[in-house]
């Protein structure tokens, strides 16, 4: 069971309020096909992904980069139960998606990358970032947890 | 053997050239320290680190940020053989320091996260893919003498 201080609820809360769902998610979700090409074989659906250009310019990228960081929104609105906020999420990702749970830290990584360039350092402290962390971790162990 | 092509290459030496060693460095190792707190084992005689404000007034991690981020940034002129230069530097971290070389990784993802807040929108994915492909490098290069 994870614990959140209050001062983590609130770094949380103010700093998800200046994410842009859309730009960020897109961001987010471009670095990881990007910076670790092969989660693009999850998404061979969406059609040309083969350098950053068509990544960029793909609108199931963009669009699917809002729907998982609107996911990670919905998370933190259940930050006292965020396992069994995603169960049935974590069901789908092991058995439909057939996902390897450990592209989900690459992502959580990516949010957390995304974050920091958008806030610079003064915004983005140690505290923020190690806040940010423990969220992106809770939610992939999340996400892991009905894998069999 | 790692390849660079000569955008990663131009893409890191530019880059690198507007990095602030004192600075970036500090920051690395604070957020190290903070946000990967069993880091601190390998630091006992740096003297308080309990604490983000102390870790944040300790002069020896403003020092040891600057030393460690150079050592990085000596790896960018021999970016063809950064195992080889790295060679003495691994025996040390496995022989005297005794450090985890998981934490190598730990250490490379924090220095990418400064960079992304020091350099804001200009940390691009492209950036972001040839900083990452260095840090995983230069981990590498560091676990490699360990037996």
């Amino acid at each position: 069971m994870v614990l959140w201080d209050a001062a983590e609820k609130k770094v949380i809360a103010s700093v998800w309020a200046k994410v842009d769902i859309e730009a960020d998610g897109f961001q987010a979700l471009l670095r990881t096909l990007h910076v670790y090409p092969w989660t693009k074989r999850y998404f061979s659906h969406f059609g040309a992904m083969s350098t950053l250009k068509d990544i960029e310019s793909n609108p199931k990228v963009r669009a699917h980069g809002r729907k998982v960081m609107a996911a990670v929104g919905d998370a933190i609105s259940h930050m006292d139960n965020i396992k069994g906020h995603l169960s049935q999420l974590s069901q789908l990702h092991s058995d439909k998606l057939h996902v390897d749970p450990a592209n989900f830290e690459l992502l959580g990584n990516n949010i957390v990358i995304v974050l920091a360039v958008k806030l610079g350092n003064d915004a983005f402290t140690p505290e923020v970032q190690a806040t940010f962390q423990k969220l992106v971790a809770v939610i992939s162990s999340a996400l892991t947890r009905e894998y069999h | 053997m790692v390849h660079w092509d000569a955008t990663e290459k131009q893409t890191i030496t530019s880059f690198w050239g507007k990095v602030d060693l004192a600075a970036d460095g500090e920051h690395s190792l604070q957020r190290l320290l903070y946000v990967y707190p069993w880091c601190r084992r390998y630091f006992h005689k740096f003297g308080d680190l309990s604490t983000i404000s102390a870790i944040r007034k300790n002069s020896h991690v403003r020092a040891h940020g600057h030393k460690v981020l150079s050592a990085l940034g000596d790896c960018v002129p021999h970016l063809g053989d950064i195992k080889g230069h790295l060679a003495q530097l691994s025996k040390l971290h496995c022989e005297t320091l005794h450090v985890d070389p998981a934490n190598f990784c730990l250490l490379g993802n924090t220095i990418v996260v400064v960079l992304a807040s020091h350099f804001g929108a200009k940390f691009t994915p492209e950036v972001q893919a040839a900083f990452q492909k260095l840090v995983a490098e230069v981990a590498a290069g560091l676990s490699r003498k360990y037996h």
